[in-house]
């Protein structure tokens, strides 16, 4: 694989070889072409640059440590593990980077209302943090059910002046909450930017948030050579739509040593609408503007996905996701509630840190991993979120 | 000739303005599809709208999110909804608009779906998430078989969007008369007129105007600026309120009615 070509998808209408793509309904195409050429143009722009720099480092804290875990590497026994803290972010979890690079491209088209999908709630915080900070006008759509698991996210939303709607269709969750979101632009797309929380959707999305999450793969490329002055050999994150896993491996596409997976949920198992693993007895379709892997019957009707952690919970995986699992650059697992469950309880007791259930995926295939490795090994996993939102939740499950 | 374009043509010739009805396909259930559409054609209805229900509809408003909802729990299936078209065609030849999504189409086969549909008696199709330069894009999604791609233009459309999409246009340009979602509304969008006006410097199809409206005053008042009036959610909301009824066909002319004889009368 050249240099060249990875480096320059998606192609110039949106495509990541056969996915991808602007799969919507006319009255968003022009809303979706004028973001596409006003980010083209911020990317370009010193002055943007400097700004977002200046935010992601004195708002947000960047840059995150890339931390050595000590107790977990000799638990485990095999491979050096470092973890890139993303969860000491402001609002404590990776989300918060693409937030703050779409307000500002909102505040160059001119628009006032911000509106934005959340399933763990973590983007929506975020979006209602980035909408305070730039005093514009909030509106979050959020599944009824994620509402009740995510309570806390909820209550911090409210706090930082966001209205919070609840979204009763369907199972009530993320994707129900996204078609709320795209309804809302559809009516209000002339004063209106909807901050889509992941790297999903129709172009020039994708693109979009995994540049904004870029810095993550970025830094830790920088920490890692200072650190061990040679790359690693494994990085692992969690894909829900897969902004967090795509922003983490990017800077590393080109770096054939190094091997990179991505979690999937596998919920209850890999059993028709128990899970949400889309390379788990997946299609090949179209949803929400994106044509790529997804989980539907036979009849092309989206199937109800189930996980623990209500942010991996969707039916569909980023499109650029579904280019790398064809050419075989990204390999693609699942891990389990129950693994998810043991990888959080696993972190927070032997490294003091409480990750978010989504990350405790990753952590689950850290612990599956790592003791089959060599020990001059170095893996890194990307701590996407911290759990302080999935507190009681988890005790409901572990402590019951 | 297609009966989408020989419908047009003896409207054109009456000098009236058409009249287009949606329903979900399979609401309450697909045996009562065919009913309905007979009911439709009963009222004065010119064209028939079916929409394959999908589980994500995500230009469509409650109204219809709710019907799709219902016809997908009473079984509805494409390959059903192509049956209840073949028992249409046992008794009427009135035109049908198939009006959907792309996922249920790209998994039953893009390809097999349009032979398929245009055998069962199907004479167009209007994929809601399918804009016309993706479709160029992608060479699995050029097939026809017969079927015309009805397209949509919305306020937001440029000039030069119009003409791309009218360029790949067939049988009539759709025109969403409002930003947002389908659903009813109290008051239509203005600058109906001069938007098709618009549209008509890129195409001679005849440009059907849709999207909230559900009296016969309102139907009247966009028939005298348009070549067709397109009402759907008040129809789909009344089979809605009527659908375990034994007299829902009955309901639906009642409502129905009215609101053709304002577009046959409207000058």
């Amino acid at each position: 694989m050249s240099n060249s070509a990875t480096i320059n998808l998606p192609d110039a209408s949106g495509h990541f070889g056969p996915y991808g793509g602007m799969f919507v309904p006319e009255t968003l195409m022009t809303a979706l072409q004028d973001l596409e050429r006003e980010y083209h143009s911020a990317r370009k722009d010193s002055e943007f640059r400097k700004e977002l720099g200046g935010l992601l480092a004195d708002f947000c804290g960047r840059p995150t440590a890339l931390y050595f875990a000590e107790r977990l590497t000799e638990k485990l026994g095999g491979a050096k593990i470092y973890l890139k803290r993303e969860d000491l972010l402001h609002t404590g979890a990776h989300k918060i980077n693409n937030a703050i690079g779409q307000i500002l491209l909102a505040r160059r088209m001119g628009k006032t209302r911000i509106i934005a999908e959340t399933g763990a709630g973590q983007h929506g915080v975020a979006t209602a943090t980035a909408a305070a900070r730039f005093g514009f006008e909030c509106t979050i759509y959020m599944g009824a059910v994620d509402m009740e698991r995510q309570a806390l996210n909820v209550a911090r939303m409210r706090f930082l002046g966001a209205k919070v709607v609840g979204v009763t269709a369907g199972q009530a969750t993320l994707k129900e909450a996204i078609n709320e979101a795209m309804r809302d632009w559809v009516t209000n797309v002339r004063n209106t930017h909807y901050i889509l929380g992941s790297a999903l959707g129709s172009h020039p999305y994708p693109m979009i948030v995994r540049d904004f999450h870029r810095v993550i793969g970025d830094e830790t490329r920088r920490q890692i050579l200072q650190r061990e002055e040679r790359l690693p050999d494994l990085l692992v994150a969690c894909v829900g739509g897969g902004s967090n896993a795509i922003g983490f491996f990017h800077p590393f596409i080109n770096d054939e040593s190094v091997k990179m997976t991505g979690v999937e949920a596998g919920g209850d198992g890999i059993v028709r609408g128990r899970h949400a693993a889309r390379f788990q007895g997946g299609k090949l379709g179209v949803l929400q503007g994106t044509k790529t892997w997804l989980l539907a019957d036979a009849d092309g009707q989206i199937e109800l996905t189930h996980s623990v952690s209500a942010g991996l919970d969707y039916a569909a995986i980023g499109p650029e996701h579904s280019y790398y699992r064809d050419s075989g650059r990204i390999d693609y697992d699942y891990a389990t509630d129950d693994e998810a469950l043991a990888g959080f309880r696993t972190l927070s007791e032997i490294e003091g840190i409480i990750p978010a259930l989504e990350t405790a995926h990753a952590i689950a295939h850290v612990i599956k991993v790592a003791p089959a490795m060599a020990k001059d090994s170095l893996l890194i996993a990307n701590l996407s979120g911290r759990g302080d939102k999935d507190v009681s939740q988890a005790a409901e499950i572990l402590l019951a | 000739m297609n009966r989408i374009d020989e419908k047009f043509q003896a409207l054109r010739t009456a000098k009236k303005t058409g009249f287009i009805a949606y329903i979900t396909a399979g609401d309450p259930n697909l045996q009562s599809t065919p009913t309905l559409v007979a009911a439709l054609e009963k009222s004065g209805v010119d064209i028939v709208e079916l929409g394959i229900p999908f589980s994500d509809p995500l230009a469509d408003g409650a109204t219809i999110q709710a019907a799709s909802g219902r016809a997908i729990a009473a079984g509805a299936t494409v390959s059903g909804v192509l049956d209840a078209i073949r028992e249409i065609r046992k008794t009427s030849q009135i035109p049908i608009v198939l009006f959907t999504y792309l996922n249920p189409i790209y998994i039953y086969g893009f390809d097999r779906f349009h032979g398929d549909a245009s055998a069962a008696g199907a004479d167009g199709l209007l994929i809601l998430d399918l804009p016309p330069d993706e479709a160029a894009r992608n060479a699995e999604l050029m097939k026809s078989h017969g079927l015309l791609s009805i397209r949509l233009i919305a306020p937001t459309t440029p000039p030069e969007r119009m003409e791309l999409i009218a360029k790949s246009a067939k049988g009539f340009i759709y025109y969403v008369s409002r930003e947002g979602v389908t659903g009813e509304q109290a008051n239509l969008s203005v600058g109906i007129a001069s938007q098709v006006a618009e549209i008509k410097k890129y195409t001679t199809l005849p440009v059907a105007v849709g999207f909230g409206i559900s009296t016969p005053d309102q139907a009247a008042e966009v028939a005298r600026e348009s070549d067709a009036v397109v009402v759907g959610s008040a129809i789909v909301r009344r089979i809605g309120e009527h659908g375990s009824a034994q007299n829902l066909p009955e309901k639906i002319i009642e409502f129905v009615k009215p609101i053709a004889e304002a577009i046959r009368n409207a000058t």
